[in-house]
């Protein structure tokens, strides 16, 4: 796969002289980006392009490029929005590494996309070439300065006339510039061009045929364009999927896996990049019973949240780090209280407001021991989209049946990313059985710990003889304020046992790779995919290395530690921060570890490394690749 | 909705409940606390009313106010510093069916839940909110409280408080949506039960202001005021509270205040000179926030099943037939 993909560019992609044979290039897979100024459509035309792929039946995965800001200055090298698309013959489990062929509509945007070493050295570029004749003199002098370095870098570019080509069918070409961009694509990616024109129908449907129409029109064109005057072909075979798939992203599949977990109630507040799931919702959850509140706050949205669930069915929080610090009181006086609630946070950059579009894995820590005091909480993450959906139902599960906080941990990655998945078959036991409103029997008092599990009947609100008064004091089982020491002591220890007890039912995790061997990397969350490619890639020069990947962090699964010791090494491998021993004042004594590094190391007692970066971005996999093979030597 | 009508019926309590049946435990109040005015009051409401005591929740924040939900033997839900309104919202969402009421003090609610105390207006949720005003800190020992008098000496102002007060009412009053805003006194019980019941029975968020009695702290603060019955403005009208001709003889400062009018409401709130006691404000026609929120319709697991198979058709990639 890696092979194919590096020799792709020695061919020189130009206008095609007439009646040349085109060169086509068969790949297993290929990465494909389309940036613009925001507003100009390219998130659209890269999801369209995605949409197609998919129903051809490739594995594709893809990755919102955002800029911070709604409206960024046009032609600014942070203003880049757009998409990429990774398509490949398999299932496709991350973004992938550098991009292969780019269409961008201004040269700015492209810096923006180089600087952030997205883009492969010497791949293919569709320019935009208005600006060349731009009657703003720096313009025209920015873009041929751009134009002749990139080429001068070894960068394959190809001026498109994309506006002048749109104006021959519609007066606005802001308009509608995204269609002929996906005509281009779609021709050079070997997209289906019925899918395409099928597409472009589903994307306008609501706006009707006086939309659909022209926006054909369009994409006809740019296909046209390509055909007559381009010499490259992109082609990753395909046979055509058997089973429905379902083509979400992170955060909307969060959105379908509460409406599917029988939930009622969301309460959030606005935060990027959460807050796409809570939009899904609240444009659908009505038609199952449910509410989204937008609360006054996040704290707000949070004892929303558990008044609901006190009261009723588990509710669900969705939120981000900002919000997720905010929400930690509550999240203990759910623990003390024993209230069952899923807090779902959509991790961003970190600290403080942080990098708010962009990826990181910088909650592991807080999600397991942020709140003061000791508030055992179940803390678990997902690993992919389809993981998404299934995971808001387990931790809905865990969450009524230990009367639990359940902090199910994804990132931006995720959030906008979309990759296809069997296309989930409706099942009973998804949903939230009906709020016990039975009388409660003679004897049984509202903390009734079980003194093994720890585990008690929750009382709801409406159930004869269960009245009491459930506070965030300390309390005894009739829920009465403890001023006894032993007692504070003992209901600690109730509470704690039931991460004891759920931990007895996980099952320990598989190895990827061989079950021992020099080298174990353990991951969580959104860089699963990428850790496992990169795993692959380097095995395939026969090295030793294997890979774990979690999904409970806290409690974490029985036979761990045995794992880790079967491997000469362990590095912990995710989108954190962590100390490089090669700085000078850095050393084993005062290193500070990345997160995950932390938690394994003071669960298994054993030497775990630990490699990252905080760049904002998705770990690549040829990143880790490289990480693997520095560390195996 | 989450509990289906006719099993809400079928437990509806068919034996009176007394008095003593909505007593839990003892209070832990200091002897004189304003608070078991309030707590008198409420259990005495609930008596009359007959209410089921597993279909009240009472939800309250922290402070000595916010103990009150210990002391009734009902659902309680004794939560977070600032944060009752939040949650009792959250309880009120798909819980028609029960009573809530917030207990809240003038720190928990106007200093660090003073957010939640302006969007709960704004929800207007069907709920009774009952804000125990003693103007100072009390559980965390005499600190100033936003609603403390400008010179007060507290131990976090020894010289005396720096800023002028602020005032529920008025706050209350400017809020949208606000439906209900009513004023009491802890020394005057008969007129408390009043007040509180027709709280109790506005279908929205009622919000009543109780200045209290803290005699720990401020044992003399409220002496001018009580000493004097003309001190209080007592706001009557046919469709408010209306006084027993013995209470008429004490309390002689009356205003006929109609409680739609909220610019006079308003005026009222500002009073300087005298403490208005009665309904300054009541509007039932303010729709409340659950009833606006909750999707209409019966939502049998067969609706659910057909509506999450939709959803999932919608994002569905067939494969080519």
């Amino acid at each position: 796969m890696n092979q194919s993909a590096q020799s792709r560019t020695d061919l020189v992609p130009i206008r095609k002289p007439r009646d040349e044979p085109v060169h086509e290039l068969v790949l297993e897979e290929f990465v494909v980006e389309i940036v613009s100024d925001s507003g100009e459509g390219a998130q659209r035309c890269g999801q369209s392009f995605a949409s197609i792929a998919a129903r051809m039946g490739h594995g594709i995965w893809t990755v919102e490029i955002i800029p911070a800001e709604i409206q960024p200055p046009a032609r600014s090298i942070e203003g880049a929005s757009g998409n990429r698309i990774r398509v490949g013959t398999q299932a496709v489990t991350n973004g992938g590494d550098e991009a292969d062929l780019v269409v961008a509509f201004n040269e700015q945007v492209l810096l923006g996309r180089i600087r952030a070493e997205e883009l492969k050295p010497g791949c293919t570029i569709l320019l935009e070439d208005k600006w060349r004749s731009s009657k703003d003199e720096s313009i025209a002098a920015a873009y041929t300065s751009v134009h002749d370095q990139l080429t001068t870098d070894g960068f394959q570019v190809v001026e498109i006339p994309m506006e002048e080509e749109c104006l021959k069918y519609v007066a606005d070409p802001h308009r509608g510039k995204n269609m002929f961009a996906l005509g281009l694509m779609s021709r050079v990616c070997g997209l289906d061009l019925e899918l395409a024109l099928e597409q472009v129908a589903l994307t306008f449907a609501k706006k009707g045929a006086r939309v659909i129409e022209p926006n054909q029109q369009l994409l006809q064109a740019g296909w046209d364009w390509a055909e007559a005057n381009l010499d490259i072909r992109f082609r990753v075979p395909t046979t055509p999927a058997k089973e429905p798939r379902l083509v979400v992203n992170g955060n909307t599949a969060l959105g379908l896996g509460v409406m599917a977990s029988g939930m009622d109630v969301c309460a959030m507040y606005p935060i990027t990049p959460a807050t796409s799931a809570s939009h899904y919702l609240s444009d659908v959850f009505q038609s199952v019973g449910g509410v989204v509140h937008q609360a006054e706050d996040e704290i707000a949205a949070c004892a929303f949240a558990i008044g609901a669930s006190y009261a009723g069915k588990c509710a669900v929080t969705i939120t981000s780090g900002p919000g997720y610090s905010l929400k930690q009181e509550g999240i203990g006086l759910a623990v003390m209280g024993e209230i069952p609630l899923v807090v779902v946070n959509v991790q961003r950059g970190g600290p403080s407001t942080g990098q708010p579009t962009k990826a990181e894995q910088g909650d592991l820590l807080a999600a397991c021991f942020g709140g003061h005091g000791d508030a055992p909480k179940v803390v678990m993450a997902v690993s992919d989209i389809e993981d998404c959906f299934y995971s808001v139902i387990t931790a809905r599960k865990i969450a009524e049946a230990f009367n639990v906080v359940v902090v199910l941990l994804s990132d931006a990655s995720l959030g906008s990313a979309q990759q296809p998945f069997v296309r989930p078959q409706f099942n009973e036991e998804w949903l939230a059985p009906p709020v016990d409103q039975s009388p409660v029997p003679e004897g049984v008092t509202p903390y009734d710990w079980d003194p093994e599990t720890g585990l008690a009947t929750r009382f709801i609100p409406g159930q004869p003889n269960g009245m009491h008064c459930l506070t965030g004091l300390a309390h005894d089982r009739m829920s009465h304020i403890v001023y006894n020491p032993e007692q504070n002591h003992e209901t600690i220890r109730r509470r704690s046992l039931k991460l004891a007890a759920l931990q007895k039912s996980l099952k320990p995790p598989n190895v990827f790779g061989d079950e021992e061997g020099e080298l174990l990397v353990v991951g969580w969350g959104s860089t699963k995919g990428a850790i496992e490619e990169a795993v692959t890639r380097v095995r395939a020069d026969g090295k030793s290395v294997s890979s774990l990947h979690l999904k409970f962090l806290q409690p974490m699964a029985s036979g761990i530690k045995e794992v880790l010791q079967r491997f000469d090494r362990v590095m912990a491998v995710e989108n954190n921060w962590s100390d490089d021993l090669n700085d000078a004042l850095v050393d084993e004594e005062n290193r500070r570890y990345s997160n995950m590094a932390w938690l394994l190391r003071a669960r298994c007692l054993v030497d775990i490394d630990c490699w990252g970066e905080v760049k904002g971005q998705p770990l690549k996999p040829g990143a880790i690749e490289r990480a693997l093979r520095e560390k195996l030597g | 909705m989450s509990v289906s009508a006719p099993r809400c019926l079928l437990w509806s309590n068919d034996e009176p409940v007394v008095l003593d049946d909505y007593v839990s435990e003892e209070p832990r109040w200091c002897t004189g606390c304003g608070d078991l005015a309030i707590l008198a009051a409420v259990q005495r409401l609930c008596r009359d009313e007959q209410l089921a005591r597993e279909k009240i929740v009472f939800v309250s924040g922290i402070g000595c106010s916010s103990r009150f939900p210990h002391y009734m033997n009902t659902y309680g839900f004794h939560g977070l510093h600032g944060r009752a309104l939040p949650v009792a919202e959250g309880i009120r969402i798909k819980r028609p069916d029960l009573h809530v009421f917030v207990n809240t003090g003038d720190g928990d609610c106007c200093s660090i839940g003073a957010a939640h105390w302006i969007h709960a207006i704004r929800y207007n949720m069907n709920m009774t909110v009952l804000l125990h005003d003693n103007e100072i800190y009390g559980l965390t020992k005499k600190q100033v409280s936003p609603t403390s008098p400008k010179g007060l000496a507290s131990n976090t102002t020894p010289r005396g408080a720096y800023l002028d007060s602020l005032n529920p009412m008025e706050t209350t009053l400017g809020v949208a949506n606000v439906s209900f805003a009513a004023q009491a006194v802890d020394w005057a019980p008969g007129l408390l039960y009043d007040i509180i019941s027709k709280a109790y029975k506005h279908p929205g968020c009622s919000f009543v202001r109780v200045l209290q009695r803290c005699p720990e702290y401020l044992p003399e603060h409220f002496d001018h005021w009580m000493d004097d019955p003309d001190q209080l403005l007592l706001l009557t009208h046919e469709d408010g509270m209306q006084v027993t001709p013995d209470l008429a003889r004490i309390y002689k400062q009356q205003e006929i205040h109609d409680p739609m009018d909220l610019n006079r409401a308003r005026e009222i709130a500002s009073m300087k000179d005298r403490i208005p006691v009665g309904i300054l404000y009541r509007n039932e026609q303010v729709p409340c926030y659950e009833d606006v929120l909750n999707p209409a319709g019966l939502f049998t697991p067969e609706v659910v099943r057909t509506n999450i198979e939709a959803e999932l058709d919608k994002f569905t990639v067939w494969p080519a037939s």
